[in-house]
């Protein structure tokens, strides 16, 4: 955390006082605890370009800081579901990498994804599921369901934490509801929301920091995404995740260039860089969560080439929503049950 | 010898321009760090939402009007915002006991090292200084480790068998309110010696000379003298605790929202950036008006002394 902070400050310093040269140095914009070390070792030494990573915890937050110009970042990782407006408001940069040395490497259904037609702008950089996980020592009934957090069960009760990642919790409940993603039909969104309303006051809280609160013991339960359920595992064998019956999203983050990159080529070079099987598999031993790239298997540590959390199983994938942006009159609903939740 | 007045007159005015330049740097920061953003604030808080944050450049009231009503998501009925007023409900609660605690605790604390001897008295001032060589985050995550389930206080009561379960105080309203405490509370201390430093305590001996009970000259000598210093302490706590982010989003577990993290999400998830602006002047508001009931309150109290 702390070497992160320094990081940054001094990518701001070297930003404004102009000491950086445009060769020999690379910006990258990612969530917070999901940059595998290794990696960015293996691309500095093989490229001879300096590093800096730079945090952060939503979106949302990521949109807005890049909008606003000025950040200094060459490289971000918005999800599927925020791309097509960061596309559409021409913030990133079309480098074509669906033309590039690597990929030929990214998996068929991956290479040309509806979000991004023919790759024209992003890299997979990590995918996975929105799941439901459970500490089996406090709860041991199944816990395939979105009801362990909407109608939990009474030993869960006031130790359930939701992840305040607003679309995944509105998405959830209305999969729990038997809806369809991204559905604005307000009779469905009506028990959507008596639902949360309802269950609220069964959760004792709604935070992103996961893996330490559940394996220390302060939740029982929690929405996640998978990746972040594997490493709980791993921490404590009695945590499992699940995906929940009545349906559950597919996403991914993706590597773009910003339009306003200082280190371009260095940029196109990573992107290029993370397609290859051996340097994907470094992403998701660090992360834990799944690719997109072909072969990267063979790379991956043994505990995740086994890992129930990482495999969706083939008639799971068939209820799978692909995450994607929902259009602005479901999204102001959404936002306005959200604002009703949190008061 | 007199100098004519025009003499004085220009010496006068080189002064008046001397002053004007040398406080010119302290108004510009003011004007560029504090006044700007602040316009720019209320602009904002007039223009339409755009889809995916940020605004677009057309006059609206909407937010405006959405900070006190709201309508309903399903049958358009307008109504109170309950879920606003909640939140600022919460907030001025949680604000207004943390200011009462932190005045209950650090009176006692000011009047012991106001009247140590004069030698010791730096020792315990510098005592409570010293949480404020560490970051807010810091202290605040120090708090999270003392009283998660896991934590300190539960193991320390488990292992005396005290208890067989942990006893939930981390995410609780109680555990925001003990936060804003610790981190609060020498803001209340400090003014507080400060002016039980000046108490001239011959005055209370006075008092007691003439047979005054201690609770009587408490109230009666005491409390009247060091008023400033407690309106300017529960000022210094009052403002920061009433938009509290830090706190409430690591201890609260964000279940319950307080005004700081209200306005963060309009202007994050909430995707609304008028209404956020609007909320922020809200506050501040709030804050202006807190301030001149402390003011005129103050200022009636001195007059009747």
């Amino acid at each position: 955390m702390r070497l992160k902070t320094t990081l940054a400050v001094a990518a701001m310093f070297l930003a404004t006082t102009g000491l950086a040269r445009a060769e020999g140095e690379l910006n990258i914009f990612n969530w917070g605890n999901y940059t595998s070390p290794e990696l960015i070792k293996k691309f500095e030494d093989t490229y001879k370009v300096k590093v800096t990573i730079t945090d952060y915890d939503s979106n949302d937050t990521a949109l807005a800081k890049v909008r606003q110009g000025g950040h200094g970042f060459d490289i971000a990782m918005p999800s599927q579901n925020y791309l097509p407006i960061w596309i559409e408001e021409g913030l990133v940069l079309e480098t074509n990498p669906g033309q590039m040395e690597n990929a030929k490497n990214m998996l068929p259904e991956w290479a040309d994804p509806e979000f991004d037609p023919g790759r024209k702008y992003s890299v997979p950089w990590a995918l996975g599921t929105v799941g439901v996980v459970v500490n089996t020592d406090v709860y041991k009934g199944p816990i395939d369901t979105w009801a362990v957090v909407f109608d939990p069960p009474a030993e869960l009760q006031g130790k359930i934490n939701i992840v305040p990642e607003m679309n995944d919790v509105i998405h959830a409940a209305i999969k729990f509801h038997g809806g369809e993603m991204c559905s604005a039909d307000k009779t469905l969104l009506k028990q959507v929301r008596d639902t949360l309303v309802a269950a609220k006051p069964l959760w004792v809280a709604m935070e992103y920091s996961t893996i330490e609160k559940m394996v220390g013991g302060d939740f029982a339960a929690t929405t996640d995404w998978n990746g972040s359920a594997l490493r709980q595992r791993l921490q404590n064998p009695k945590i499992q995740f699940a995906l929940p019956k009545e349906g559950f999203q597919l996403w991914s983050d993706n590597a773009v260039v910003l339009k306003d990159a200082k280190n371009v080529e260095n940029a196109k070079l990573f992107l290029n860089f993370i397609m290859d099987p051996e340097n994907a598999a470094m992403i998701s031993a660090f992360s834990r969560y799944a690719n997109g790239i072909k072969g990267s298997e063979a790379f991956m540590p043994e505990d995740m080439k086994t890992a129930p959390e990482v495999m969706v199983p083939a008639d799971l994938l068939a209820t799978a929503d692909y995450s994607k942006t929902c259009p602005p009159e479901a999204q102001e609903l959404y936002t306005r049950i959200w604002t009703e939740l949190q008061k | 010898m007199i100098r004519p007045d025009g003499a004085l007159e220009a010496a006068r005015r080189r002064d008046v321009r001397a002053r004007w330049l040398l406080s010119a740097p302290a108004l510009l920061i003011l004007a560029f760090a504090a006044i700007g953003p602040l316009l720019v604030v209320v602009l904002y808080s007039f223009l339409t939402p755009g889809p995916y944050g940020d605004v677009i450049w057309s006059f609206s009231t909407d937010a405006w009007v959405g900070v006190f009503l709201e309508r309903d998501i399903f049958d358009d009925t307008l109504s109170l915002a309950d879920a606003h007023m909640s939140i600022f409900v919460r907030s001025l609660t949680l604000a207004t006991a943390t200011t009462v605690l932190a005045l209950l605790i650090g009176f006692p604390t000011a009047y012991f090292i106001a009247t140590r001897p004069e030698r010791t008295r730096e020792l315990w001032l510098f005592l409570i200084t010293i949480p404020f060589w560490t970051n807010i985050l810091i202290r605040t995550f120090g708090m999270l480790e003392i009283i998660r389930n896991e934590g300190l206080i539960n193991t320390s009561l488990r292992t005396l068998g005290l208890i067989d379960r942990p006893i939930q105080m981390l995410f609780t309203d109680g555990a925001v309110m003990a936060g804003m405490l610790y981190v609060y509370l020498p803001l209340m201390v400090l003014p507080l010696y400060a002016s039980l430093e000046k108490l001239d305590f011959r005055l209370v001996e006075a008092g007691y000379d003439l047979y005054a009970t201690p609770f009587r000259v408490l109230t009666r000598i005491v409390l009247p003298l060091v008023k400033p210093g407690m309106i300017a302490g529960s000022i210094l706590v009052f403002i920061p605790a009433l938009g509290a982010y830090v706190t409430p989003r690591v201890l609260g577990g964000g279940k319950t929202m307080m005004l700081g993290t209200l306005i963060e999400l309009q202007f994050g998830q909430g995707r609304n950036w008028p209404l956020g602006a609007a909320l922020s002047i809200t506050l501040m508001a709030m804050v202006m008006v807190a301030l001149l009931v402390y003011v005129r309150y103050a200022g009636r109290e001195v007059r009747h002394g």
